[in-house]
């Protein structure tokens, strides 16, 4: 393991990191500030991907589909919350969980009744589709636009929440929503923007990650347990939290699967550390939370005591 | 409305007992596999139930404990130790040593957190049984040797019985337990948990033999499913099936004695049914689930209740 | 008592349905297990419809008899496969089973078939424990024993004469025996061997590990969204002209379709392409490509192959499957042209046949898809066969 390796092993970690950020900032801020858990937040990261890269295939334009997908689940979101899920904000968690449960089983289906079961293609434009050179090692150049976009965006949220007008009165609702309701301002419209704004995260990480990862029914789930470790170990409704967090998990996974094999290889026989090793890395990231649950129950970066 | 319940009880017990008669007189030993599975799921939500129902416990791993019970068989049957009584016997051992630590770990936190918890101790076994390619790994490994009871060995109507029975008495143990000290302090823990400290009741001890005990069951539950189906594999461990135990249980009725048999026999019974009229039958029973989750707060059975029992009720979670 | 009363009603019922019908024979009936659902439904998709368009081209029937498809969908859990092979047996009562997409349901059901004296003709699924210890004279695999396609490559890796390879797979059985089968061929260096797991979406820490070692080539098995994964970000990467790139089931026709170009100048190891020359290959490829409008991919020419099998078999015994044994045997002979060319069954009822390698390139029409680029193996049987106890 040379220097060069661990090094460009790091910016991969970063990078998945980011892409982790990507989910769980729609997850936290639908989880933190309207208390809904959404299991079908990986739902509609499958949408974001499949609507992606229909309209890329259709208009042969990457920017248009990535814009494009993420406005149409927007506007899903908003439909969503409108059309019903609004009843189950005032539910318990577990009505939740089980409700968007549901969603996800209909949802997987669905995609497969319009598109097929077979993968979609999608593919990265000329221009980001190469590759460069990086401490002797060839680095996707598509792998910056995640990078970039996954700060923008959280430049973007820390802008909205903290510096505007919307972002004070969803901090207020998240605190006490019958004040601000009583204040005059129509709370169930304001959480249904935040609902629409996390559909929007979701389907703009799953079109970014279109042309790397194949877009199939079921993509969202492994990726939706995963960030929720994420904001899990971040603080639930912490922006910041699910920042650190996916870089933490995001670091943590791509090191533990890259260098566990080595160390276990070391000390004992090549097929026993080929079995265990990827076994024990996929386990890293669930001991890493169990861990930093047991010592900080409410995560790393805990949001201060809402109301009721 | 009062001789409702009792008789329906007896309806669906009835059916459930009927199902080997017809099965022998009609040579369709496929009924059994079938309402088998359907059994070994209603007495793992039972067991679930009284983590969940009773104890407000959200647990989104519990489906670890039917795999280890069914892996109790796997992997003790490679060895050649082949007794029925051991099998169980281990199974329930094993499940017991390994929830009482996860339930202490998972009590020690609340609300999404223990969610969490759970579902990361369940991913870690998962994981471990995945590893374990002696066994299998993800494939998971056909059993050479069923749980050995003389010649009742395999004999699936010896299975089905004898999983009747096991359900029998685990929900006259539920109905006993829940109107026990032991059930009261639960079911006002899952109220408010601060209240029950301050009289002076400890509540974590109680919350932890209910979740020990809820495993346990699902434990025998895995037992069962072993023997049905000759074949164990981690997917028995998913989360994904932890999830399914949870609709199963809400489907019922949360809280309620007799709630999860029929939610896991309604939930199946329409899988299977929509099967039969679709290869998208997800996109049917997606939407039910939510529309059971929204309009029946009580569950299927809760349907039944009348109003002063609702009034005592637990609620649909928290 | 109530069987002897059955059995007088059964009878009766033969004799009079014989008199009313004539000597029309009952259908015979065939369970067709696959993963139709689910990610990797496209892979069962295609082998159900090879299967039913070679039943369709025989009329509906196989041999001169009638046949009957009753399709299960496994959603590729073991357990759900065991319910649909206890279902076909216990209820449906079928006399064949086929079909069968992954190996992890195939070693499940095993069992169970083999307690119920069934006869099994695979199109997809082989693993290593059926063609060895737990053989069965009673099962059959149209397709390949999961070795045969890697050590096609392994030995395309000697006679190009790599000597330093990179491979990487899954970490279940299917991945290791792709791994196995390859080093039992290949005659050169291991620059690394790595094991991910199952479903994992993201290669980049592999991609760059792989790169550090510096091989002479790279060779993968990763079927499914796994392969359309991995193929993608090696591109990416900038890699997949610079190093070669083996593999087997990963760049198939079932990849392809959401590859397209990206996936040009791969190699793939398997026993037949669709641009095999000989008739029945050509008309099997002509005649898919109307009805479905896409690409036959392997898994549908194996599929198509067993109902050429299955109609082969029922000529030899007249229709008659109630003798196992003889029906066993006729499945055997495999008297009959396969779309592969040659084809021979050990006695553990896998193939033996010639394999080959194909790159992936542009076919006439400019439709990405397999091009065959040598033939590595003549007459090859599975390397288990010595194991079988038969």
């Amino acid at each position: 393991m040379t220097f060069n390796l661990v090094l460009a092993q790091s910016l991969n970690g970063f990078q998945f990191g980011i892409l982790l950020f990507l989910m769980a900032a729609g997850l936290t801020l639908v989880f933190g500030i309207m208390s809904f858990v959404n299991l079908a937040h990986g739902s509609l990261y499958m949408l974001g991907a499949y609507f992606a890269a229909t309209i890329a295939s259709y208009s042969g334009s990457y920017v248009l589909a990535v814009i494009l997908a993420t406005v149409c689940l927007l506007v899903l979101g908003w439909l969503l919350d409108a059309g019903g899920l609004a009843i189950l904000h005032k539910r318990g968690h577990l009505d939740q969980v089980l409700a968007t449960f549901g969603l996800v089983l209909f949802f997987n289906e669905l995609v497969q009744v319009i598109w097929g079961n077979a993968p979609l293609y999608m593919d990265a434009p000329d221009a980001l589709a190469g590759s460069f050179s990086f401490l002797d090692f060839n680095y996707p150049a598509y792998r910056l636009v995640i990078i970039a976009a996954g700060l923008g965006v959280a430049l973007g949220l820390y802008l909205l929440i903290e510096r505007t007008r919307i972002g004070m009165l969803i901090r207020a609702g998240a605190s006490n929503r019958g004040m601000v309701g009583a204040l005059g301002v129509n709370i169930n419209w304001l959480n249904r923007f935040v609902f629409a704004l996390g559909a929007a995260l979701a389907g703009l990480a799953g079109a970014l990650v279109g042309p790397i990862l194949s877009i199939q029914s079921g993509m969202g789930e492994p990726i939706l347990i995963l960030t929720l470790v994420v904001i899990v170990i971040g603080g639930i409704g912490s922006i910041r939290g699910a920042f650190y967090g996916a870089l933490v998990v995001g670091i943590v996974d791509t090191m533990g699967r890259v260098l566990l094999p080595v160390w276990l290889s070391q000390t004992f026989s090549p097929s026993f550390s080929s079995a265990v090793g990827p076994a024990l890395a996929s386990m890293l990231v669930y001991v890493l939370m169990a861990v930093i649950l047991a010592i900080k129950p409410d995560g790393l970066f805990p949001v201060k005591a809402r109301g009721s | 409305m009062h001789l409702l319940r009792p008789f329906l009880i007896a309806l669906v017990l009835g059916i459930l007992f009927l199902i080997p008669l017809i099965a022998w007189a009609t040579d369709d030993i496929f009924l059994l596999t079938l309402f088998g599975r359907i059994l070994v799921f209603a007495l793992a939500a039972l067991g679930l139930n009284i983590a969940l129902g009773f104890g407000g416990m959200v647990s989104l791993g519990h489906a670890m404990y039917i795999g280890l019970g069914a892996y109790a068989v796997g992997i003790l049957s490679t060895y050649g130790m082949t007794n029925g009584w051991l099998h169980l016997f281990v199974a329930i051992a094993v499940t017991t040593a390994v929830a009482i630590p996860v339930g202490w770990v998972a009590l020690r936190t609340q609300g999404i957190a223990f969610i969490m918890i759970t579902l990361a101790f369940a991913q870690l076994v998962y994981f471990v049984f995945v590893s374990l390619t002696q066994f299998g790994g993800d494939d998971g490994m056909s059993l050479e040797n069923l749980s050995y009871f003389g010649g009742l060995t395999g004999n699936k109507y010896a299975l089905y019985v004898s999983l009747s029975l096991v359900i029998a008495f685990v929900l006259w143990l539920i109905n006993r337990l829940v109107n026990s000290r032991f059930g009261l302090v639960l079911r006002a823990t899952c109220v408010n948990e601060r209240r029950i400290n301050a009289l002076g009741t400890r509540s974590v001890p109680y919350r932890l033999t209910a979740y020990v005990l809820s495993a346990q069951i699902c434990a025998v539950a895995g037992f069962f499913l072993a023997n049905l189906t000759g074949f164990v594999s981690p997917a028995i461990m998913s989360w994904v099936i932890s999830g399914e135990l949870i609709v199963m249980v809400l489907l019922g009725g949360l809280g309620t004695v007799f709630g999860p048999i029929i939610g896991a026999v309604a939930f199946l019974l329409l899988e299977e049914g929509l099967k039969m009229l679709t290869d998208n039958w997800p996109l049917i029973m997606g939407p039910f689930i939510v529309l059971v989750v929204v309009f029946l707060k009580n569950g299927l059975w809760g349907l039944l209740q009348d109003s002063k029992e609702s009034a005592q009720g637990n609620g649909g979670g928290h | 008592m109530k069987n002897q009363v059955r059995k007088y009603l059964g009878s009766a019922a033969i004799v009079a349905s014989t008199l009313v019908g004539g000597t029309a024979l009952a259908d015979v009936k065939i369970g067709f297990i696959a993963t139709t659902s689910g990610p990797a439904a496209a892979l069962g998709q295609d082998m159900y419809d090879g299967f039913m368009l070679g039943i369709e081209q025989l009329k509906g029937k196989l041999g001169g008899v009638k046949v009957e498809v009753i399709k299960e969908d496994d959603q590729l859990k073991p357990d759900l496969g065991v319910q649909a092979v206890n279902k076909l047996i216990e209820r449906d009562k079928v006399d064949i089973i086929a079909g069968v997409t992954f190996s992890n349901v195939m070693m499940a059901i095993a069992k169970p078939m083999a307690d119920a004296n069934i006869i099994f003709v695979g199109s997809n699924a082989g693993p290593a424990p059926l063609a060895g210890a737990q053989c069965n004279s009673q099962f059959f695999f149209t397709a390949w024993q999961n070795n045969q396609q890697a050590e096609s490559v392994g030995k395309y890796a000697t006679d190009t004469g790599y000597k330093n390879v990179y491979v990487m797979a899954p970490n279940y059985q299917a991945g290791k025996d792709a791994i196995a089968g390859f080093k039992s061929q290949f005659a050169g260096g291991i620059a690394g061997e790595v094991y991910t797991k199952v479903g994992q979406p993201d290669y980049s820490a592999e991609i760059a590990q792989l790169q550090a070692a510096n091989p002479d080539a790279v060779y993968v098995f990763y079927p499914g969204g796994m392969g359309i994964n991995f193929i993608k970000q090696f591109r990416q990467a900038g890699l997949l002209g610079k190093i070669p790139l083996m593999t087997v089931s990963t760049a198939d026709g079932s990849t392809l379709p959401a590859l397209k170009e990206t996936a040009i100048g791969v190699i793939s190891g398997t026993f037949w392409g669709p641009d095999f020359k000989n008739e029945v290959s050509k008309n099997f490829v002509a005649a898919f490509e109307k009805k479905y409008g896409r690409i036959p991919s392997q898994y549908a020419a194996q599929s198509y192959d067993s109902a050429l099998l299955i109609d082969s078999a029922l000529k030899k015994t007249g229709g008659n499957v109630s003798n196992k044994k003889a029906f066993a045997d006729a499945l055997r002979a495999a008297e009959f042209d396969s779309l592969r060319g040659n084809l021979k069954f050990s006695k553990n009822g896998f193939p033996i046949q010639d394999m080959f390698v194909f790159e992936v390139a542009k076919d006439e029409q400019g439709r990405v898809s397999l091009k065959t680029l040598t033939k590595t193996l003549s007459n090859h049987p599975d390397s288990f066969v010595g194991q079988c106890p038969l």
